[in-house]
């Protein structure tokens, strides 16, 4: 088992550009010689097939492959960073010696690099793209098209997307690592838009992971995906105005923890908080949410689609509590930022691409199940909003603001879910709003697989997840006041 | 400038240029050998860009470099099509084993894919035959002891603003040179160089209730042209002060100010409901909106592709249309949608050379100076800053987190934060009553601040 993990991504990447052990010694002595802390070459290849349906035909598809290396030299809190398409003998010689100009100081030693390591494995290596046929792929789409627009007369567009990415990397790195990972990744999502008179209104369900195609294909799996993407625009052709202002907010299970990925989650990785410029910084073993709230950030869940094997530093993928009964317990971190915090790296360094520099980011992210039934959550809610599906949030570390945006959300009057209401913003103060969390129900669930997380500019895959939440306050932003 | 001229200038200034027009030659070489293995292995038309781009971004943080990265970012792209039948791929890999497997790889996908009675390259007589002398690229030597110390003036400068800015969090100077050709099987093949130079602060300023980030910058495709480092560092700090000390207002109906920085955002909105795809799918709050009023008659949107040195200009959209000068919205009617030559197929009307979007899109108003709308407005609120994704182009449903200023009787009074404000889009746009002669050219949508008479503000 752990062969073909190790062995395969890295022959894989290297053997067909003739680079060898040898080879790889030789560039990183160098690369350590003008007194680098530091030095770390990521090999990576990226297969990526989608085929979309719309207006009732599989009009598009395409196939993308990337392959490259990108090599850092790190010397206290500086890195160099150099990058190339090709992986090539002599183009990782300029690489590595563009990537050491940054260093003029530092201790620099090459730790012995241990024989390939054999780490968990949290996903297979089958290759999603080619575990189904194309003909199989195109009859799917084809096949969850017609079944959307048979569940309702007004349903009016559907579009249906598969897309499956199949990733390798090999790490090798002046402090002992020389690890590889193989990653699969599978999306699926159906779009609809519903008509009622003359109103138009967009149904969005999607799903997926770190396994192949086939889970598509099994039972009803993607059909359910298109069940709920069009029991969401019905209910939102009935949507009225959302009320704007503070009020008590409940918050469905699932998907909704992006609350907790902006509102805390992007607070507590590690890079803002060696800075000083989180609204979290310096806040370890203090009461930062309420005391029902634990909350951590897991990348061994098997086959989930923020989960790794391994990190993009070659750190073993980890689970690391970050709020525990309301209390601070520690942040997520890379290597650079915690070598020079004075700790560790919990797993948590992750780049877009080989194109890319790591930087502290998360996994799966999500809130432990509380004792609340979630139908009792409702019934304490006098007047207030209860929101089951988001399109995403963003937020602002250093003031700790952050928005979330509902796709389906309901009135809630006098402990009943009422009437649908119309795509809202959410806004609050993460530290504040954690502290106003007053109800966790015991309906902990992970989001389905779609989550992609920006910051500076680079993407990752990643997962969420709560339980029902009740929060006493948070601000509406309705037009409707 | 000429182009006699800058290539005079760039002898005396004896660098090697990061992209040559042998580059631009070869580049072309290149897709014309990917074109012909597409014919070769039995496509019916196909299409191909490839890019070379070569950058430099240097971070200074705490007085010092924090990164220096250097990128070479090479790849191409191709679309086959097997008579009404489309495949695509791309790669980064150049090589010769590469190209003949993309094409493999397009042609095996189009062999799957459905025929689709509007695809295919674009029409014939669309495709540019003029090539406007843009001045888009103005070479310089990536130097990274230069880049070095511009951030370090810029985050000098940013400090010395005041006691209470806590850190410049990053100043970052990038040059960047893309060299870039398009071809298809109808004949059309073309290539250009072009440049782009920033330079970025993020500064955080901190008191005894707490800390904000604001941060300001400047692009262009000329580096002499980039605001000066030190304004620039002062601009994010003066910005990140004033966001200090939020004080609450009210939930309620009030005029706002979209600041120039996102006002061209709030324009994209537009755009995006006149977009081909959002109307053959029926997915756009401005369905069916031809010829009819979707804004105040106050306001004219029209693009200018070809204005010299321009970020948004080009003389040729992403399948070798010409581009053209020309309204979307004039007086507030919809005289174009924004069409690729499939969307327009599709909806019957012929492209209107926007398949890369629009270029240099530029609102066409009375333009009034912003502290005359300010004392207009009277009280009111100054968004300087947008989060989060509530914008439903299906339904023109707006709902954003917002921060700003709250002004009252046309001056500052105090910053806000967490906000929301909310509205209908075609409401927004039917009451957009002023329009600030502060044009931002860092957008390919260029316009100053937009106030909008009234939208309900969310306030805790």
């Amino acid at each position: 088992m752990s062969d073909t993990q190790m062995e395969n991504p890295k022959n894989q990447l290297l053997a067909a550009s003739d680079i060898t052990d040898s080879k790889l010694e030789d560039l990183m002595g160098r690369m350590m010689s003008r007194q680098v802390d530091r030095g770390e070459l990521y090999f990576q290849s990226f297969r990526n097939e989608s085929w979309a349906l719309e207006e009732g035909l599989v009009k598009d598809a395409g196939f993308s492959v990337s392959r490259g290396v990108g090599a850092r030299a790190i010397s206290g809190e500086k890195s160099g960073f150099a990058y190339a398409d090709d992986i090539r003998p002599d183009v990782l010689e300029q690489t590595t010696s563009a990537a050491k100009s940054i260093a003029k100081q530092g201790s620099g030693t090459v730790a012995h690099v241990e024989s390939d390591r054999a780490l968990p494995m949290f996903y297979g290596t089958s290759d999603p793209i080619t575990s189904v046929s194309q003909e199989d792929k195109v009859a799917l789409l084809s096949r969850v098209d017609k079944f959307a627009r048979n569940l309702d007369p007004r349903v009016k567009e559907v579009s249906v997307r598969i897309a499956a990415t199949h990733e390798s990397v090999y790490i090798y790195s002046s402090d002992g690592v020389s690890s590889g990972d193989v990653r699969p990744l599978v999306r699926f999502s159906v779009s609809v838009i519903a008509e009622q008179n003359g109103r138009r209104e967009q149904g969005m369900s999607g799903g997926g992971g770190r396994h192949d195609l086939k889970w598509l294909f099994e039972g009803e799996n993607a059909e359910d995906f298109a069940r709920e993407a069009v029991r969401q625009a019905l209910v939102n052709l009935d949507a009225v105005d959302a009320p704007a202002g503070p009020m008590q907010v409940v918050l469905g299970p699932g998907w909704p923890g992006v609350l907790l990925h902006e509102a805390v989650g992007h607070g507590l990785e590690g890079d803002f908080n060696r800075k000083g410029t989180s609204a979290f910084s310096n806040r370890i073993g203090q009461q930062v949410a309420s005391p029902l709230c634990t909350i951590i950030d897991d990348a061994t869940i098997p086959n989930r689609r923020g989960s790794l094997s391994m990190d993009d530093e070659g750190t073993p993928g980890q689970k690391t509590v970050l709020i525990e009964n309301g209390v601070l317990k520690g942040y997520m971190h890379d290597k650079l930022n915690s070598a020079l915090m004075g700790t560790t790296s919990t797993g948590n360094g992750r780049r877009e691409s080989y194109a890319h520099q790591p930087m502290p980011r998360m996994t799966n992210t999500f809130m432990l199940a509380g004792e609340s039934d979630p139908e009792e959550i409702i019934k304490s809610v006098d007047f207030g909003v209860y929101a089951v599906a988001f399109g995403g949030g963003q937020v602002d570390i250093t003031s700790g603001q952050f928005v979330f945006s509902a796709t389906e959300a309901y009135l809630i009057e006098q402990g009943k879910k009422s009437a649908p209401i119309r795509g809202a913003t959410l806004i609050g103060n993460g530290p504040e709003i954690m502290t106003r969390v007053s109800m966790v129900g015991n309906d902990l669930e992970l989001d389905r697989g779609v989550g992609v997380c920006g910051k500076e500019g680079q993407g990752v895959p990643v997962g969420v997840g709560q339980p029902t939440l009740k929060v006493d306050e948070i601000t509406v932003g309705g037009t409707s006041t | 400038m000429s182009s006699m001229k800058s290539s005079e200038i760039q002898a005396a200034m004896d660098f090697q240029e990061p992209h040559t027009k042998q580059d631009e030659e070869s580049l072309k070489g290149f897709v014309q050998r990917i074109l012909d293995e597409a014919k070769k292995q039995g496509a019916s038309a196909a299409e191909v860009a490839a890019g070379d781009d070569i950058g430099l971004s240097v971070v200074v943080r705490s007085g010092d470099l924090e990164t220096v990265e250097f990128s070479r970012d090479r790849g191409f792209g191709i679309t086959v099509y097997l008579g009404n039948k489309k495949g695509s791929s791309s790669t980064t890999d150049i090589s010769d084993d590469s190209i003949r497997e993309s094409v493999e790889a397009a042609v095996g996908i189009a062999r799957y894919t459905e025929p689709d009675p509007f695809s295919g390259l674009a029409d014939p007589d669309r495709l540019a035959t003029e090539f406007h002398d843009l001045d888009l690229y103005h070479p310089r030597a990536m130097d990274v002891d230069e880049a070095k110390e511009n951030a370090l003036i810029i985050e000098s400068c940013a400090q010395d603003v005041d006691s209470k800015i806590f850190k410049c969090d990053s100043s970052r100077v990038g040059s960047a040179s893309a060299c870039t050709a398009y071809g298809n099987s109808l004949g059309f093949l073309h290539a250009e160089r072009e440049s782009r130079y920033n330079m970025f602060a993020d500064v955080i300023a901190k008191n005894k209730d707490g800390m904000q980030r604001d941060y300001w910058y400047s692009t262009n495709r000329n580096a002499d042209e980039l605001e000066t480092p030190s304004s620039i560092g002062e601009t994010a700090a003066n910005r990140a002060l004033l966001k200090l000390d939020p004080r609450p207002i009210p939930t309620g109906e009030y005029p706002v100010l979209f600041d120039r920085g996102i006002a061209s955002g709030l324009i994209g909105h537009l755009i995006s409901g006149l977009g081909g795809r959002a109307q053959y799918l029926k997915s756009s709050y401005l369905l069916d909106s031809m010829n009819k009023q979707v804004a105040t008659d106050a306001l004219t949107l029209r693009e200018h592709p070809h204005l010299k040195g321009a970020l948004g200009s080009r003389s040729y959209d992403s399948e070798g249309v010409a581009t053209t000068e020309k309204p979307f919205v004039e007086h507030g009617i919809v005289r174009n949608y924004v069409l690729s030559s499939y969307s327009g197929r599709h909806l019957d009307m012929p492209t209107t050379g926007n398949a890369s979007g629009v270029c240099n899109l530029t609102v066409e108003a009375t333009l009034q100076p912003v502290d005359d709308i300010l004392k207009q407005m009277g009280t009111g609120l100054l968004v300087q800053s947008l989060m989060g994704q509530g914008v439903n182009i299906v339904t023109g449903d707006y709902s954003r987190g917002a921060s700003g200023y709250w002004i009252v009787d046309g001056e500052f009074a105090h910053a806000v934060d967490e906000l929301t404000i909310a509205g209908k889009l075609d409401e927004m746009f039917m009451h957009m009553i002023a329009f600030g002669d502060d044009i931002d050219l860092r957008h390919s949508i260029r316009t100053g601040s937009l106030l909008v008479e009234s939208m309900t503000v969310a306030a805790n």
